[in-house]
Parts: C-alpha cells; structure tokens; sequence
C-alpha cells in the first residue's frame, strides 16, 4: 500500500522555493491524440479503420497494414504488467528531482505493449488498468494502476505528479454569492482541501450563502469582487502565496439575446464578471501559483473555471451571457498557453443550465450544485483540462464534435 | 470691502469654514440595489493607465466609470418620470444659480437612531420651524440622521422585505415642496426616499414630488453634523452631463464660526 500523505510542515521562509521543471514536452502531431485524450481523462488509441489493429505509439501509418485511416477510439485499458524497474536517476531534471521513477511495460488485452509509468502499489506481473493522464508538460502519458483500488493509492507520488488532488491544499473560490458556492466548499473540504477560501463581494450586501459556507469546515471568508482590480489585487496580496488551487466560480448572468436586450447594459456586467474577471484573477494570482508548482505536497497546482457550456456554441435565449463565457473560454487557452511553463493546470468545466434563479423558466435537466462539485473535485483528482458536467453539456460537446455548423443550425432554430 | 472680499477674509480667518459633505469615491461604497431584473446602478471603479511605468514613464491616472447616481450624488429633474417635462431638468441645463444657495438642516438624529424607519412628517417640519423659524422658499433641506455614520451591511439595511433606512413621506415632502417651495432636499442615506417608500403613495415620494416640481436632490451626504439648522450655504455643482440625469459631486458647505 502506499505510505499516506503527511499534512506538509509549515515552509520553512529561510530556503528558496524550488522553481518549477517539466519533463519531456515534445511530442509528434500524432502523438497528441492522447494528450487530447488524456485532458477529458480517456484513454483512447489509434485503431486502424482498415484492420482494426490498435496502435501505440501513436502514429502516422498503421504498424499492420501501412492505412492511414487512423481515428482515435476509447480502448479497453486492461493488461498485465510484464517488466518493470525504478529508475534512480536521470538526465532529466524533472525526473532527477524526483527519483525513485517507475516503469515498467504493459502488454493490453488490446494488444500493442506499451512502455508505461507504473504505480508503486502495482505488483510485478500482475494485472493493471492502465490510465492516460496529462503530466506537468500537459502531455499525455501511460500510468499503470492495480486492477483494484488499493488503500492510499491517490497518495502515491507518480500519480500525485500527474493530478491536482486538493488533499492537503488550500483552495480560494472565488465568488461566495453563487448558488455554487457552499457545495464546492463542502465538497473540496471533504476532498481534503487544508484551507478553502472564498472571496465575498459587495459586503454591505447580505449573502444568503454565508451560513452554509461558514459551517464547511477550514472556510474562510474574504472581501473579494472580481469586477474591482484593486479588490483582487489585495487579496492575491495577501493569499496569493498560498493559494494552490483556485476555483473561479464567479459569474454575471441575465437571460436575453441581443435584439431582445437593446442594450449593453447587462452585457458589460457579463463581461467585466466573466472575462475581464477572469483576467484580473489571473494577472493577480497567476504568477505567484505559477512560481509555486514545485512548492512540496502543497505546490500551487490547478486553475479552474467553471464556464457555460454554451461557450462552446450560443444559444440565444442567453446569447450575451453566452458570448462573454466563450470570451471567458478563448482567454483560459492563451492562460493555458502561458502556465504551461510552470506546470499549473488549467481546468475548464463546461456546465449545462443550472438549477438557480436565471434558469427558474428552462426544463430540465439543470446541473444541481452538488454535481458541479462533484465533477471539479474529481476533475482536479484526474487531473484533467477539460470537464463536461451535466447532460446538457456532454451532448453538447458530442454533437460539437460531431459538426459545429450543424450544431450552430441546431442551437439558433430549424432543428429537431 | 466688496462682498466677496469680505467672504474670502473670513475663510482666510476661519471666521467661514468650508465642509466637505462628501463621501469618498470608493469602489466599495453602496449603491441602491434593485430587483436583479432591472437594470442596476454601477459601482465606482478605477483602472489603472499608467503609474510612471512603461505605460506612461512620467505620469500617473486612472480610468474611472461609475452610475450617474453613485456616491455622493446630485439628482436631477429628469432623473424621475414626474419630472422627464421640466424644461432644463437635466444637469447640464439647470441653472448654474441653483447650484448654491441657503441651507436648513433638519435634525432627525435622534429619531432615526430610535426607529430605521423613521419618517419625516409635517409634523417634524413643523416642530423644527416653532424653533428655528419657517424654512425659507429657495433653501435646500438636509434631513440629518447620523445614518453617514454606518458602515457595511448597516448602511442600506437590507432585509428580506427590502432595504430599511429613513425618509420624508409623502405628506413631509409636499409639504416641503409645495408649502415652502424648497429648492432641493438632501439625505445621508442612499435614496432621498425612504428604504421602505416604495410602499407609500405615490411610491417614492421624495422623487416623485420633488422632481415632478422641478426640483433637486442630494443623497448619501455625511457630516451633516458640522451643520447649524439654519444660516449655512450650499455649494452642490453636479457635472455637465448632457442629457445627465445625475451626476456624483463633491457637495460643501460654508458655516460660519469655530468648529
């Protein structure tokens, strides 16, 4: 079993804090299917559209029959472990720091034999399931887990590598005032997280939140309005150094297309909130987490927004809200781009309507709180990019997927 | 000695004090907070442009954007559907004149700091004038509270029946405007309405009488305290807003004597 996690020691503030390696970035354009992979937390391979044959490593030309019909398919991620060692030293700096590395070679019941990381609870010659994970680089990679769970197993320091595992870490979220709020605390508390801050804007307002949220555990409440650059710039002055996850979930949301609105009113609301809020957050927080994502059991780890996942396409009944969460989106990929250095994760989780107020008149299904924390929580554990919560959002994506133009015909009218 | 010349001996003397009515602009000052439906009031912000960096190397200024109607702020005719027909009822076409004029202070301090709803009567109106005289036509009114002195959540007082705070109803403020032809009345609260005056008849009285007569208000003033009932002088220029339905400004007063 794995030895458990210790709480991590108070810093010591007379020794540097440990700057942030990667490991091995380069990858061939093929090869990042499975990073694509990886950042949904699949785990999907080459399989030839002519013989079937499933390929690894990811190529260009089938290994079988030279196809180039090469589509990337969930696969099956059962196999047995065939060899393994632990590499005690490396080149690489990454991999230096943090010797003893497993590795081993895992021959799938789908058939190809891949050279993988294997998990310390893995025993030799013993069946594993196999798990496409992003690494620091934002790579996709091969970890080879026990068949079954073993006690601790999250704990192990290869897969903690990989995850954004909130166990032991402080957490700052951004908005106390959405409906969201109090089960995100919850469950990150539950999760482990050591402290969970959560910004309140607008203090001489009354939040109905506040009481759920004081009784979570390790909650602190702090001034925080991400429209007000001062505001957040103090705060990131004060827990920007130790804030190793920060979960935004502040949002501005009012129904209305652009005719229906005539006016910019409630759109300038929706941008200052969702996109330049964002900013904001990120040019005050983002580079102190990015400077501490080597920083021990603690290391400043994952950025999170939780996005409409209508900012993938508009809807009109929320049009403007819409157009301001695909903003939101564009600008999380070039904060995506500029963290990769560091290692800090940026995860996006795509929403469906959710149960509150502004969505009061939609049908169901809406996405409750609970399943929204539920979904951050074990996205930040599998330490992925990309979450899609709720079944509004899962279509979504798949029919995206499927044909953006046929989807956009679908979501502005004339579909079934 | 001309007048004026007078006057500035005496502020040089401290004979004349200025007082600064005014609240500072801050992003975290409240605002009237409307059902989330309606359009809603800016809150003050300030963005950074420069700060002698390589943004502008020898200077520093911000951007700031705001509510007609944020702060310390001036109310115009046209800021109400009563008044939206006053000729020059916006604050770039009222007449600079209006801008300045005598001052009457009505002491409600203890009444407020008894009852959050506390509401200005004519009865009040009347008790205040049996001791300081009858309020002159052309005066602005101030309606002291201390409620300045809140901070937080305590200023608008807000509750699951709405905000709570006091004000003139609906028989005070016509007594104001239409007794004693005032030219504008003043609060330290939010709103020259009461929290609760959506309730009376008309809702709002405050705006609704007194813009419906042309005529102006001023609210979320502070330092009222500084004031004598009767014998000081206004200065409340709004900004020349075209078309302005209001406009935050720095609101003082001119008292004669030592603080």
């Amino acid at each position: 079993m794995t030895t458990p996690l210790a709480p991590p020691p108070k810093k010591n503030p007379q020794k540097r804090t440990v700057s942030p390696t990667s490991p091995p970035e380069m990858r061939s354009r093929a090869s990042l299917g499975l990073s694509a992979a990886a950042a949904e937390g699949r785990f999907m391979l080459q399989v030839c559209g002519d013989c079937r044959t499933v390929q690894y490593p990811p190529r260009d030309a089938c290994c079988n029959c030279l196809s180039v019909d090469l589509p990337w398919r969930d696969v099956a991620p059962d196999g047995e472990l065939l060899a393994e060692t632990t590499v005690r030293t490396s080149t690489n700096l990454y991999f230096r720091e943090r010797a003893p590395w497993r590795t081993g070679s895992v021959r799938l019941d789908a058939g190809p034999t891949i050279i993988c990381h294997v998990h310390g609870d893995v025993a030799p010659r013993s069946r594993v399931v196999l798990t496409n994970r992003l690494d620091r680089s934002g790579q996709g990679v091969l970890l080879a887990l026990p068949e079954t769970r073993t006690p601790n197993m999250e704990d192990d320091p290869q897969l903690r590598a990989m995850t954004s595992d909130p166990k032991f870490r402080r957490v700052l979220i951004t908005d106390a005032r959405n409906p969201n709020a109090p089960a995100l605390a919850l469950a990150l508390a539950e999760a482990g997280a050591s402290m969970i801050f959560v910004g309140l804007s607008e203090t001489w307002r009354p939040d109905p939140n506040i009481a759920a949220l004081e009784a979570v555990p390790g909650v602190e409440i702090l001034p925080l309005d991400v429209t007000d650059t001062a505001s957040v710039n103090e705060l990131a002055g004060e827990i920007g150094g130790k804030t190793d996850i920060l979960i935004n979930n502040a949002r501005f949301i009012r129904p209305g297309g652009v005719l229906e609105r005539g006016d910019t009113g409630f759109a300038r609301d929706e941008i200052e909130v969702n996109y330049l809020g964002l900013m904001r957050l990120a040019q005050a927080f983002g580079p102190g987490m990015c400077s501490r994502t080597a920083d021990g059991v603690n290391a400043a780890v994952a950025w999170v927004n939780i996005l409409s996942a209508h900012a993938l396409m508009n809807s009109v009944d929320y049009g403007c809200f819409n157009a301001s969460n695909a903003a939101a989106l564009s600008l999380s990929q070039a904060l995506r781009a500029e963290f990769r250095a560091s290692g800090l994760r940026l995860m996006n989780v795509f929403v469906g309507p959710t149960e509150d107020d502004w969505h009061q008149p939609l049908p169901p299904p809406k996405v409750l709180p609970d399943a929204i924390a539920r979904d951050v929580v074990k996205g930040l554990r599998d330490g992925l990019e990309d979450v899609y919560c709720g079944d509004v959002a899962k279509d979504l994506i798949e029919r995206f997927r499927a044909g953006p133009k046929i989807l956009e015909r679908e979501m502005t009218g004339g579909g079934a | 000695m001309s007048i004026l010349e007078t006057l500035a001996g005496a502020l040089a003397s401290g004979a004349v004090r200025v007082v600064d009515l005014t609240h500072t602009l801050d992003p975290d000052f409240p605002v009237i907070v409307l059902p989330p439906e309606f359009g809603q009031c800016a809150r003050f912000r300030m963005e950074e442009v420069s700060a002698y960096d390589h943004r502008g190397p020898a200077w520093k200024w911000h951007n700031i954007s705001m509510s007609e109607h944020t702060g310390t702020h001036f109310d115009a005719p046209c800021h109400w559907i009563s008044g939206r027909d006053i000729p020059n009822g916006a604050v770039d076409e009222i007449p600079v004149d209006m801008f300045t004029g005598p001052v009457v202070v009505i002491d409600c301090s203890e009444g407020a700091g008894r009852d959050e709803d506390y509401e200005l009567t004519p009865e009040v109106i009347e008790a205040w004038e049996a001791r300081h005289g009858r309020i002159p036509a052309g005066a602005w009114v101030l309606m002291r509270t201390d409620w300045s002195k809140r901070s937080g959540g305590a200023y608008l007082n807000m509750r699951e029946d709405g905000p709570h705070s006091p004000g003139p109803t609906p028989e005070g403020i016509r007594l104001l405007v239409e007794g004693r032809n005032i030219r504008g009345f003043g609060t330290e609260t939010v709103g020259t309405d009461a929290g609760q005056g959506m309730h009376y008849t008309p809702p709002y009285p405050a705006h609704y009488t007194l813009h419906g007569a042309g005529k102006y208000g001023l609210q979320c003033l502070c330092n009222l305290d500084q004031l004598p009932p009767t014998g000081a002088f206004l200065l409340a220029a709004p900004l020349k807003i075209k078309n302005g339905t209001g406009s935050p400004l720095r609101v003082l007063a001119l008292v004669e004597g030592a603080a």
